[in-house]
């Protein structure tokens, strides 16, 4: 029992899984990097510098989840969970389907459906939105966004488009 | 040596004057101040989505309006934090203390009048701070070989990662993967790919404004979507009349607003302490110096004049190692290194005497900018106070937008629009986690440079490391960074951090991860 509870508690403790995750990313880097050639500290080869900073990046990934194991470091405050309060999966998703909107909109179909796609969708992620408002919301800005960035900034890319076809 | 300063002065006025880099340098401190007012954009936001935008501009006009949206955020900033108890920027979370109390009392205006007065004073000493010692720090960094620059890039890395809020290791962590990131792409020496995974578009690396705006821009989206309190507007309403002091104001005013500015000078003059860490001791030391301390914190003129005097002394003072000797103190500076790296202008002590209309002439902007931001706070007022009121709902899915579009007008593609959404993500999970995204913009940029210096460094040494100690100068940098790391260590081990954190902390209520984080109130649950 008592074991459960303070094993729960480690694994509860965020920087944990920061010191984890910068771990993780520190050994994929510097084995990546052993691919390169490292060369020698006089004629350096181009994996040399990238191999040692992931070397450098997990030892520290392995200080931060080490030192969130001592006893009386709360650099939280108490809130250790990875999730905030109120998670916002929907607003989350919205946020980054908004670029891709952008990508598909914009790469197909030009650069005004592109604005107006990429604006709805990242609205649509506020709790208080309604479809009126966010209509509004983005039929301005792309009537703004298109005359700034194609007539008076030249960005080259077409306002209308079929099928990324002219 | 003060002759040479001064022409060099006069020049850059005739620069700074020239209609167009004029228009663009109120452009820039115009959009500075509005982003300062709008609860929930950062100056790095704005000009990570200005940037794009320059590139069809000469250097010069893009640097005077990139540089003046920095400046322009810090007076916007001061705003919001008095009328309505917002820090929405770091730097004027001190500012709150004083500031948001005298409003309560219905002295708001007068904060607001003495701060713009007290801001212009520490922008000015700034200044001139600047005009006078970048030629000093020039002339010494022009002896500097590979090995000095890379130690003191070294040193400029941790002092950015290590005193910036937060824990330090997680700070040089940060620095590291940016440092990383930076290498990503064609290597400049051998020309041989890292980490593409055979994607051609990442040959160039990864995307400066790719990174910023997805570390600064949606990350903080996300972060902050759905849980921005409704503004209280109870106490917005302050007009041109309300802002004029009265004498006894002024004559209490005097004093902390000089020393503030000291403060904040000396503090710009250190690498890595930014505006906030400046604010931060400012505070600290009027209410150690005051007769009546106990009194801070109830609405005293002096808690807000000192600290925003710091701040806009140490933002102009943060210039300095930026354009002298190429080394950016924080993450914005890193981005106006970028900006100008973009241009083509190489970064670091030749700048001066290479592109003398680019430094003198950003100089004297700075003194033309902070005249039009008095101007236009002053009469103005009202309109940034009607600002405070637009909604978040409006403001990041239109930032969405910008963000897309300025991402791919940097290269007309789409792919780093992608880009953009992947290390948003990456961004949040990093803030979640209880990371600060800065240091990696500033590892980011100064990357490829360290690394070349320290190839170029070990070829002349002939692969010997303990060049780097040999050399006094670079010897002077290696120690201050030893003392650096020896001093976070003690302070750790002792269990008590440096003054400054427990005031921070209690100022913004425990963790701040970023900007935005410091006006988060828990939202509601959703219905």
């Amino acid at each position: 029992m008592r074991f459960s509870t303070s094993l729960r508690e480690l694994i509860g403790k965020r920087d944990f899984y920061a010191g984890g995750l910068m771990l993780l990313l520190g050994l994929g880097i510097a084995l990546k990097g052993t691919t390169y050639r490292a060369g020698t500290l006089m004629h350096m080869g181009p994996g040399f510098l990238p191999t040692a900073l992931g070397i450098l990046l997990s030892l520290l990934g392995i200080a931060i989840a080490a030192a969130s194991l001592a006893p009386g470091s709360d650099e939280h405050g108490g809130d250790q969970s990875l999730l905030p309060e109120h998670p916002q999966w929907w607003a989350w998703f919205c946020i980054l389907m908004s670029p891709v909107a952008f990508i598909f909109f914009g790469r197909y179909f030009g650069m005004a459906p592109g604005t107006f796609a990429c604006v709805f969708i990242a609205a649509l992620g506020d709790k208080t939105a309604t479809w009126k408002g966010t209509i509004i919301l983005a039929s301005v800005v792309t009537v703004f966004g298109v005359s700034l960035f194609s007539y008076f900034l030249q960005v080259p890319m077409p306002i209308l488009t079929w099928r990324g076809e002219f | 040596m003060i002759e040479q300063a001064l022409s060099g002065l006069w020049y850059g006025f005739g620069v700074a004057f020239e209609p167009h880099n004029l228009m663009w340098c109120f452009v820039g401190v115009l959009v500075g101040n509005m982003v300062g007012v709008l609860p929930g954009m950062g100056p790095l936001a704005t000009i990570s989505i200005l940037l794009p935008l320059t590139f069809g501009m000469k250097p010069v006009g893009a640097i005077l309006m990139l540089g003046g949206v920095m400046y322009g955020a810090q007076y916007g900033g001061a705003i919001c934090s008095i009328l309505l108890n917002l820090p929405c920027h770091p730097p004027h979370a001190v500012t709150c203390l004083d500031g948001f109390p005298m409003t309560k009392q219905g002295r708001g205006g007068v904060a607001l009048g003495l701060t713009v007065f007290a801001s212009f004073v520490g922008a000015s000493w700034g200044i001139t701070e600047m005009i006078f010692l970048s030629p000093i720090l020039v002339k010494a960094a022009l002896q500097f070989g590979p090995a000095e620059v890379c130690s003191l890039m070294l040193l400029g890395l941790l002092a950015g990662s290590t005193l910036a809020r937060g824990s330090p290791v997680k700070g040089v962590a940060m620095t590291v993967l940016g440092l990383f990131l930076g290498s990503v792409g064609t290597d400049l020496e051998t020309g041989s790919e890292r980490y593409t995974f055979g994607m051609t578009e990442l040959d160039d690396g990864i995307e400066l404004i790719a990174l910023a705006l997805g570390l600064f821009g949606i990350a903080e989206f996300m972060n902050s979507v759905n849980q921005v309190a409704p503004i209280n507007t109870k106490y917005t309403n302050v007009g041109i009349k309300d802002m004029r002091p009265t004498k006894a104001d002024m004559k209490r005013a005097f004093f902390p607003m000089w020393r503030g500015t000291i403060v904040g000078s000396l503090c710009s003059l250190i690498p890595g302490t930014g505006p906030t860490i400046a604010s931060f001791v400012a505070y600290a030391t009027e209410k150690k110096i005051s007769k009546h301390p106990e009194k801070f914190g109830t609405g005293l003129i002096e808690g807000v004049v000192c600290p925003e005097a710091s701040t806009h002394s140490s933002v102009q003072g943060d210039f300095i190692p930026t354009m002298s000797l190429g080394i950016p103190g924080d993450a914005v500076m890193a981005l106006l290194l970028g900006a100008l790296m973009i241009q083509g202008i190489v970064p670091g002590p030749q700048l001066i005497t290479q592109h003398p209309d680019i430094f003198w002439g950003l100089v004297a902007s700075f003194w033309i900018g902070n005249i039009m931001l008095v101007l236009l706070n002053v009469p103005l007022i009202g309109i940034w106070v009607k600002m405070l009121a637009i909604p978040y709902r409006y403001l990041y899915p239109s930032a969405m937008f910008f963000v897309c579009i300025g991402v791919y007008a940097a290269n007309n593609d789409f792919f780093q629009v992608g880009e953009v959404a992947v290390i948003g993500l990456f961004g949040y999970v990093l803030l979640r986690l209880g990371f600060h995204p800065a240091p990696i913009l500033l590892g980011f940029v100064l990357g490829p440079r360290f690394e070349e210096n320290f190839r170029r460094a070990m070829l002349i040494s002939r692969g010997d490391i303990l060049v780097f100690v040999e050399r006094p100068i670079s010897a002077v940098f290696v120690a201050l960074c030893a003392i650096l790391i020896g001093s976070q260590i003690y302070f750790r081990l002792r269990g008590s951090k440096a003054d400054l954190e427990p005031a921070a902390e209690n100022v913004v209520g425990g963790e701040a991860p970023t900007a935005l984080a410091t006006q988060r109130v828990p939202a509601t649950p959703a219905e």
